[in-house]
């Protein structure tokens, strides 16, 4: 039986959560979007109104192009490859082999480092000339390359960033799923003639797509949320050629102190996650469960 | 190989044999089975039985291929198969939580392993229809696992098994999970395709009432051993061993003392045999209350009474501190501290070594 609680003590436990959803997310949010109907203030002029007139310089930002572009890029090519990998790290680090636990620790070990941590790392990987990579590319008798420095490595070099930090993460959630699958469904497939790569895509994946599905959203909004990588290695650059949006938004607002464009940026990117957090809800209410 | 989908259903692929010699398992230094042989003849009906962790299942495992053996051989059919995959043993499995692929539907799961072999899609349809009909599951066709009830999964398993017409099938527990009432109607299913369709079956249980009344013979595991190979009869009438005795009977086998025992004259055993050398062994359901002057007796007090309907069980205490139990079939019940003496004929006697454990064959 529930217990009524007074009136007043249920007001303060209601109020407390509310207080900080309201002041952290919600007035944020609607500020956000009041702001991008407003021009910015100087010391001689006040903020004005200007209505629409943000979102048309949204419409005419060619940087804004290029940034979007990039961000799809990035999304469309880190959640399938980062999904790819940890389903066969999980695997490899499932299977019988002698050493997995070593195996396991160095694939989690990433994730437990942070992303700005992980950044720094990694601009030591890609330091042209005396950098990990260059090293390796040097011992095929390869020229170095400037990873961070040339627009065309510039974004694939952040990828393989992101997908090697999320990669350990995603993982322990495959490698858990993959120990649920009961033992008998794979002999059964045995039995009938199948062979370990037909069992893996007849039985294990398909028992995986629930995994699969929190992950890819996962993976996906991450893909958006996280930038840290770039303020640390490429600040978007060279050209822009590695600008995501939510750097864009961040350079905006704090780098050009343009308020009122970056107000109108955020809204778009609210949008952008409002539609993604829609569509993994739709997602995962549709039947990804079979038991 | 021979392509089972080939043959119409129902005159199957001739039935098989099969044969165990001397087969090993051991999972590094512990041994799970050792020097298992036994064999059954085409369209027999074979139960392994014994308690948890004698090795059944194990051996059964052994037998489809899923693992690999230590040593020893395994014919079907005269073939040694021991070192052929899983999949090329033609056989099929029921295990024992159906293992049905969640993902798919009936029909799906049904026609899994005809769609590996590349059976085409018109005779792959037919073949499902026909079995599905058999089994009746035809409404079901299209739903998933999940939607249907135990004894309707069950019935998915075997109908799998069935598809794909094999001519050796291994059940591993299959009814475990079902209701009692389930149990016995789908063990009266299993025994009639075992009989019109000629299947060899391979049957592993724990459940010894399930064991007599479904196999042709038996084969009783304790510790990775044969304890006994035989037909029901022969496990509940002629026990191999004090083991054996005690595990096929409910309420097990009374393993007595002669000491505790009035014996008659001539007990058809060996002049050598001291008393102290063997064990007298008898059911408690051929034991008779009162004695009237039956070849064995037997006198204690009654600890307690179970009543079970067509029998009330009598815990007995004999002199020497024994328990003794004897289903007792009469109305004229005993009460609790009373003391009484039972009696049971020479048939219903075995006497076993206290050495070994091993029957003791009396001249006759």
């Amino acid at each position: 039986m529930n217990k009524r609680l007074p009136l007043g003590l249920g007001f303060v436990l209601l109020v407390l959560p509310c207080s900080l959803l309201v002041a952290f997310t919600h007035y944020p949010a609607i500020k956000a979007l009041v702001n991008s109907l407003w021009n910015n203030s100087s010391s001689f002029r006040p903020s004005r109104f200007v209505g629409l007139e943000n979102y048309r310089a949204l419409l005419e930002d060619d940087r804004l192009a290029q940034v979007l572009t990039n961000s799809t890029i990035y999304a469309i090519c880190t959640v399938p490859l980062a999904i790819g990998l940890s389903i066969g790290m999980a695997l490899l680090v499932n299977s019988k082999l002698p050493g997995t636990w070593l195996m396991r620790l160095s694939f989690f070990m990433p994730t437990m480092l942070p992303l700005v941590a992980v950044a720094n790392i990694w601009l030591f990987f890609y330091a042209p000339g005396i950098g990990l990579a260059s090293q390796i590319l040097s011992a095929f008798g390869l020229p170095s390359i400037n990873f961070l420095g040339r627009t065309d490595t510039s974004l694939v070099s952040m990828m393989v960033v992101a997908i090697w930090k999320e990669a350990g993460l995603f993982m322990i959630f495959y490698l858990a799923a993959l120990q649920s699958i009961p033992a008998n469904l794979k002999d059964a497939a045995r039995l009938e003639g199948a062979g370990s790569v037909r069992v893996f895509f007849d039985v294990v994946l398909p028992l995986l797509r629930p995994t699969t599905i929190f992950v890819a959203v996962n993976a996906l909004i991450n893909a958006f949320r996280l930038v840290d990588h770039i303020i640390v290695m490429t600040r978007g650059g060279p050209n822009n050629s590695s600008a995501l949006l939510l750097y864009y938004v961040y350079e905006v607002t704090f780098g050009h102190r343009d308020f009122a464009y970056g107000a109108t940026l955020t809204v778009l990117m609210v949008v952008i996650l409002g539609i993604l957090a829609a569509f993994q809800f739709w997602v995962l209410n549709r039947k990804a469960h079979y038991q | 190989m021979n392509k089972p989908a080939d043959t119409s259903f129902g005159n199957a692929t001739a039935a098989v044999s099969l044969e165990v010699r001397n087969l090993r398992k051991s999972w590094g230094k512990t041994e799970v089975l050792s020097d298992v042989s036994f064999r059954i003849g085409a369209g027999g009906f074979l139960t392994l039985l014994g308690p948890s962790g004698c090795g059944k299942s194990t051996l059964l495992r052994l037998i489809s291929g899923l693992d690999e053996t230590s040593g020893g051989q395994i014919l079907i059919d005269g073939r040694d198969v021991s070192k052929v995959s899983a999949a090329d043993r033609n056989l099929g499995m029921v295990f024992q939580n159906y293992a049905l692929f969640p993902h798919l539907t009936i029909e799906e799961n049904i026609g899994y392993g005809l769609k590996i072999r590349k059976v085409d899609k018109t005779r792959r349809d037919k073949t499902i229809a026909r079995v599905s009909d058999l089994m009746g599951l035809g409404p079901l066709l299209q739903r998933k696992p999940s939607q249907l009830s135990g004894g309707q999964q069950q019935r998915v398993a075997l109908a799998r098994v069935l598809v794909s017409e094999r001519p050796l099938v291994l059940m591993d527990e299959p009814l475990s999970n079902l209701d009692a009432k389930l149990r016995t109607e789908i063990r009266s299913e299993i025994r009639s395709l075992n009989k019109t369709l000629g299947i060899t079956v391979i049957y592993v249980t724990h459940d010894q009432s399930e064991a007599l009344s479904m196999s042709d013979e038996v084969v009783l595991l304790n510790a990775g051993k044969i304890a006994q190979w035989g037909t029901p009869r022969d496990l509940y009438e002629s026990p191999a061993n004090t083991f054996s005795a005690s595990f096929i009977g409910t309420p097990p086998t009374n393993l007595l003392e002669p000491a505790d025992v009035a014996l008659p004259e001539n007990l058809g055993l060996d002049g050598g045999t001291a008393l102290t050398d063997y064990l007298i062994g008898v059911r408690p359901e051929t034991m008779c209350f009162p004695a009237d002057g039956a070849a064995f007796t037997l006198t204690g007090r009654v600890l307690s009474l179970e009543y079970e309907g067509n029998v009330t069980l009598l815990h007995l205490e004999a002199a020497s501190g024994a328990k003794v139990i004897v289903a007792h079939g009469g109305h004229d019940v005993p009460a609790p501290g009373a003391e009484v003496t039972v009696g049971w004929s020479h048939e219903a006697t075995h006497f076993f070594s206290k050495k070994d454990g091993a029957a003791i064959r009396r001249k006759t």
